[in-house]
């Protein structure tokens, strides 16, 4: 069976280098295997997050010769083999160690927005129709590429002005809910910076679920800040319709 | 206790974040305690969310003749009657409620025309009973429980593993373990503890679980002097992927047969016929798996060894709406494309039915203080669990298990926690560090994984179970010598040698209750006692920790009242 070469990061905080390892390659294999190997084979403590191995969970993305890729399902085989193949750690988050990153940033944002509130006499039917665009938000896994590759928290570090690409598709996954009674519109605008954000897509090139981050979440949400700051009589029509 | 140590102390500490131990964090924080969830990886990474086909609950949605008796019935035909009658009572009673509750904290079910949540198709479900999200529904699930809890105020400790339960006199008192990121050492103190960490698939070469199942919760408990029963049924899915070799053991959810899809072997024969002609391709899991296995055994497999199973009649886009995750998966990992052709599929290690013993109301252990609910716990699902009836076990369960732990802590009174304990806890799990040799921690793994695989697998007999367990005691020895290299910083090769004992002593338990057990029933298949016995289909079987041994006995399954016993003999 064929060797592949792989360049991985290996260090903490302070310093690192790329560790080059050789790894017999099988058919299908992904490069979480292959992680998987050298640390069974060559390097036991090298620190790889991951969990269901199955793209579910989202827990072993990382940069893959450069590209931010869940490792359990970037196949080898789908990758250049006359080069190294590099795996670095996500580069907008602080390592801990090898391609394990702090990321813990991302879920004290998440506390920060208000949860499904439905109205007291609500009457528990929906359809399906008006669930679809919900739930493609919910398909998220939290694997936190999209946060990864947005260019506001990845080369301007505005981390504590900016929600980021997953927490946009958090909260339009509420505030579309047709049963749910808030808006979020002004935490959007004041605290989770929506406003940064140019559209440039990168999110929703590296989602691994396939969300239309921009066009479906953070596009309706902007004209919703837009409509709520600017323009009073269609701020009022969305209130009482919600009620 | 000693300052030495990070102390957090809270009314209810619960080890585990998966459906099971949220559910048990909103109601234990709903009756005004403090709460305390560990776990060993990121919140809302836990098993659950890899669940896909759906929640089992009698809501009549789309069969309007459903109801609790049925599911209740069910429930135990597909348990072979060793399921604790309360408990399937209890499930069948209380999961459409927790399932209401669910879509009230937010989750978005898949809808009927007329606006209620769409229920679908199971294995072994007389109804169409599952409530569901496509095929996604666990991360549905996860989800809405994590952001609920989240809000309403729990504690949460990610990637911190437990090592052990820290006891005053008789009572759990506590836990001791480790940060996984800096490998420094924390101690939780709790009025009340509850066990919510999962199953043991891991010790199985071939496994739809987790690195995080590793029989963790079940070691705790039984090194606490809690009971272990039901250990020789260990459940495997029929349809787990096959090739390419890395992804073996990937779910294929039950609910691409749910929604219509049909087994055939190698020579095109729907083979379910000669195994089970009345229920077919939806009969439950233990039935299906050991037909794929026997297919294949008699050289009827396909050519990666499995069995074929194709949806590629539905309408293609039908497929990609109900099985998102299939279609991708498949044309992902394996260059399948599952609309258009057949997948190959075979038997996968997915879910532990024994477990920790519990009271049925309560789900409350053998020991005071502790508390087990979810795939950790024994009970419910009997000799084979029914699919759809695990994230209803742990939204019911998972309730009843965090109001009962809350109430014990406002009934119990001050405690201490020995500091010499903490320290003999301290000493073993640094002790790998310090010896100049030794056994790597991912051999032995592999080793024993390869044990559970061979002779602890899905058809079981004497001497294979005997050469298992001598094996297993073997890697016992080796467990005792395992050597880490490295720092404590985020290194899993010393998480794995920790997690290594948790799945030995499990491994041990699962391989002598299968021994014991002289006949088959639901997912224990023993070649050599290939019939029901009626003497052992009113006994479940005990394990239990008596100086340093473990010992087995046999435990009388609970009498059934007369009104259940006639909803079980109805139809």
């Amino acid at each position: 069976m064929a060797d592949s070469l792989f360049k991985i990061f290996r260090g903490d905080r302070n310093s690192g280098e790329l560790v080059e390892y050789k790894v017999p390659i099988a058919p299908g294999m992904v490069v979480l295997d292959a992680l998987h190997y050298i640390q069974a084979h060559q390097a036991p403590d090298l620190a790889v997050r991951w969990n269901c191995k199955a793209g579910k969970c989202g827990s072993c993305s990382a940069e893959v010769n450069g590209r931010p890729r869940l490792t359990c399902k970037t196949r080898v085989d789908a990758l250049p083999l006359t080069a190294p193949i590099t795996v670095k750690p996500m580069r907008t988050f602080p390592v801990i160690k090898d391609l394990v990153t702090d990321v813990s940033w991302n879920y004290r944002v998440n506390r920060k927005i208000p949860p499904f509130t439905p109205a007291p006499d609500t009457e528990w039917k929906m359809f399906q129709r008006d669930i679809d665009r919900v739930q493609e938000f919910r398909k998220c896994i939290e694997c936190f590429l999209c946060q990864n590759v947005c260019h506001v928290l990845r080369d301007h570090e505005k981390k504590e002005q900016f929600g980021g690409p997953r927490f946009y598709v958090r909260i339009a996954g509420l505030d579309m809910h047709p049963l749910d009674s808030l808006s979020r519109t002004k935490l959007l605008n004041e605290d989770l910076g929506i406003g940064l954000c140019n559209i440039t897509k990168c999110c929703t090139e590296v989602c691994p679920e396939d969300i239309h981050i921009t066009d479906n979440a953070i596009i309706p949400l902007k004209e919703r800040v837009v409509d709520d700051y600017y323009d009073p009589v269609r701020w009022f029509l969305r209130k009482i319709r919600k009620q | 206790m000693t300052a030495k140590y990070e102390t957090h102390e809270h009314d209810v500490l619960i080890i585990g974040a998966g459906g099971a131990g949220l559910r048990a964090a909103i109601e234990a924080l709903g009756q005004g305690a403090s709460v305390a969830v560990v776990c060993k990886s990121l919140l809302g990474k836990a098993h659950t969310v890899m669940a896909e086909g759906g929640i089992a609950a009698a809501m009549a949605n789309v069969d309007q003749a459903d109801d609790w008796p049925t599911h209740f019935r069910d429930t135990l035909r597909g348990g072979k009657f060793l399921n604790n009658w309360r408990m399937a009572q209890l499930h069948a009673q209380e999961s459409p409620e927790r399932v209401r509750e669910l879509e009230q904290w937010g989750a978005l079910f898949d809808r009927t025309d007329a606006g209620e949540i769409l229920q679908r198709a199971f294995g072994g479900h007389t109804f169409k009973r599952l409530c569901h999200v496509g095929d996604r529904t666990g991360l549905e699930l996860i989800r809405t429980l994590q952001d609920r809890g989240i809000h309403l105020g729990i504690d949460v400790f990610m990637e911190c593993a437990i090592t052990r339960l820290l006891k005053d006199g008789d009572r759990v008192v506590g836990a001791f373990g480790y940060w996984r990121e800096n490998g420094r050492f924390v101690v939780f103190k709790a009025k009340s503890v509850v066990i919510a960490t999962g199953g043991i698939g891991k010790a199985w070469r071939i496994t739809s679980n987790s690195w995080e199942y590793t029989g963790d919760g079940m070691a705790l408990a039984y090194d606490a002097g809690a009971e272990l029963m039901d250990m020789e049924f260990v459940q495997f899915h029929p349809t787990g992927m096959v090739w390419p070799p890395g992804v073996q053991g990937i779910l294929v959810t039950e609910a691409v047969r749910g929604e219509g899809g049909i087994l055939t072997n190698k020579d095109g024969e729907r083979f379910m016929a000669r195994y089970d002609p009345e229920k077919m391709d939806l009969s439950t899991r233990d039935v299906v798996a050991r037909a794929i296995y026997t297919e294949v055994r008699e050289g009827r497999g396909t050519e990666h060894g499995g069995a074929y199973l194709d949806i590629s009649h539905k309408p293609a886009e039908y497929v990609k709406r109900k099985l998102p995750s299939m279609y991708h998966q498949f044309r992902e990992l394996a260059d399948v494309d599952i609309t258009t052709g057949p997948m190959e599929v075979g038997p996968t290690c997915h879910y532990m039915m024994g477990g920790i013993r519990v009271d049925a109301e309560t789900s409350q252990t053998t020991v005071p203080g502790l508390f087990a609910v979810g795939e950790v716990a024994a009970g419910l699902h009997g000799a084979n669990r029914l699919g759809g009836n695990s994230l209803s076990d742990l939204l019911v369960f998972g309730r009843r298990a965090g109001l009962s732990a809350a109430q014990q802590a406002r009934r119990v009174g001050p405690s201490t926690i020995d500091s010499a304990e903490i320290e003999e806890a301290e000493g073993e799990i640094l002790a790998p560090f310090e010896r100049p040799d030794g056994f790597s921690p991912y051999e032995i793994h592999q080793q024993l994984q390869e044990t559970m695989q061979n002779y602890v697998g899905i058809f079981r007999n004497e001497e294979d179970l005997k050469k298992g367990i001598s094996e297993i005691r073997r890697l016992k020895d080796h467990a005792a010598q395992v050597r880490v290299e490295g720092s404590r910083l985020f290194n899993p090769g010393w998480h794995l040698a920790r997690d290594l004992k948790a799945m030995l002593t499990v491994s041990e338990a699962v391989a002598l209750s299968a021994l014991e057990r002289k006949e088959s029933r639901g997912a224990h298949s023993r070649i050599d006692y290939p019939d029901y016995d009626e003497m052992w289909g009113r006994q479940n079987s005990v394990v239990v920790r008596a100086m340093d041994e473990m010992k087995l006995r046999q435990q009388p399954v609970p009498e059934m009242p007369a009104e259940l016993k006639s909803i079980l003999e109805a139809k």
